[in-house]
């Protein structure tokens, strides 16, 4: 009987790969058990050149091109995931900071200072409605009086008051706001300042409350 | 279910996925930058209505970008596995 079978992969003696004796030694050619790479384990060079066309310290330490390639990418990847749970950290702290703003309540009512104290186009530095926020009272007319919050709402600086120009002045970056409403007139800063609700009674200045603005 | 669905990426075939992947990442990142800068900007002025709707979106946006990172983890697994 005669096997007809052939392998593809080498010339190989049908007579000795018969059913009975294949995988003896000599019958089949060395190449056929020669170890076969996958495409990933082969490393390949940024020229895509073969390896023996490389430069020997390249040879001493090949980088598969690829595979750094895709690492990299990778790594991106999770730096971008990191990036997005930092957002995300952030939008927490607003919300808490809301949650702490609203459980403090309404602001309490604090003398700020006489009608007699201040001549017109004066002002007068308070803090309200605790001692880390600066305010500035300012006498427009003679029963016309302004307050607003004395940071700057571009970076925080603090505004300085310039009636004879009618505006507020932040020295910081130029910017300037409008005496009266305490809009930005000019320079970064795109929100209005921080006005703060008066009451007079008597000969006294109070402030009753803080209206944020956009 | 066929052999070819249990068959593991290959590196070009992850190198693809791992594209597609940063592309949703990205766009997910940017919304998150401008969704802080502009709920920021609307609680300084006074409007808290929308700080807990923003944080619920931002919380879905990194809800998608984690599964994503999972999921190319996952595949990195079944390759060595498969390997």
């Amino acid at each position: 009987m005669t096997d007809t079978r052939r392998d593809p992969r080498g010339p190989i003696d049908v007579a000795l790969n018969s059913p009975e004796r294949e995988g003896l030694t000599g019958t089949a050619p060395a190449s056929l058990y020669a170890p076969t790479f996958e495409r990933e384990q082969i490393t390949i060079a940024p020229d895509f050149a073969p390896a023996d066309a490389q430069p020997a310290w390249r040879q001493d330490f090949p980088i598969d091109w690829p595979q750094d390639l895709y690492v990299e990418r990778r790594d991106f990847m999770k730096f971008m995931v990191l990036t997005s749970a930092a957002f995300m950290v952030g939008q927490l702290w607003i919300g808490v900071q809301n949650w702490w703003r609203r459980r403090n309540g309404e602001a309490l009512m604090q003398r700020v200072a006489s009608i007699d104290d201040l001549a017109m186009g004066g002002a007068v530095v308070f803090t309200y409605p605790d001692e880390h926020e600066p305010c500035v009272l300012v006498r427009l007319t003679t029963s016309g009086f302004v307050a607003f919050g004395q940071k700057c709402t571009h970076l925080s600086c603090a505004v300085i008051p310039r009636p004879g120009e009618g505006g507020f002045y932040c020295p910081c970056h130029e910017g300037r706001f409008d005496l009266r409403t305490g809009a930005p007139t000019a320079g970064p800063p795109r929100r209005p300042l921080t006005r703060i609700v008066l009451d007079i009674r008597g000969r006294d200045i109070y402030a009753v409350g803080v209206e944020e603005r956009t | 279910m066929s052999a070819s669905a249990n068959r593991p990426f290959s590196r070009e075939q992850r190198t693809t996925i791992l594209y597609g992947m940063l592309v949703f990442v990205l766009i997910v990142v940017i919304l998150q930058l401008w969704l802080l800068t502009a709920t920021m900007n609307a609680w300084l002025g006074g409007d808290d209505s929308v700080v807990w709707p923003a944080a619920a979106v931002s919380a879905g946006g990194l809800a998608l970008n984690v599964g994503l990172l999972k999921y190319l983890g996952r595949i990195e697994r079944t390759r060595n596995a498969g390997a």
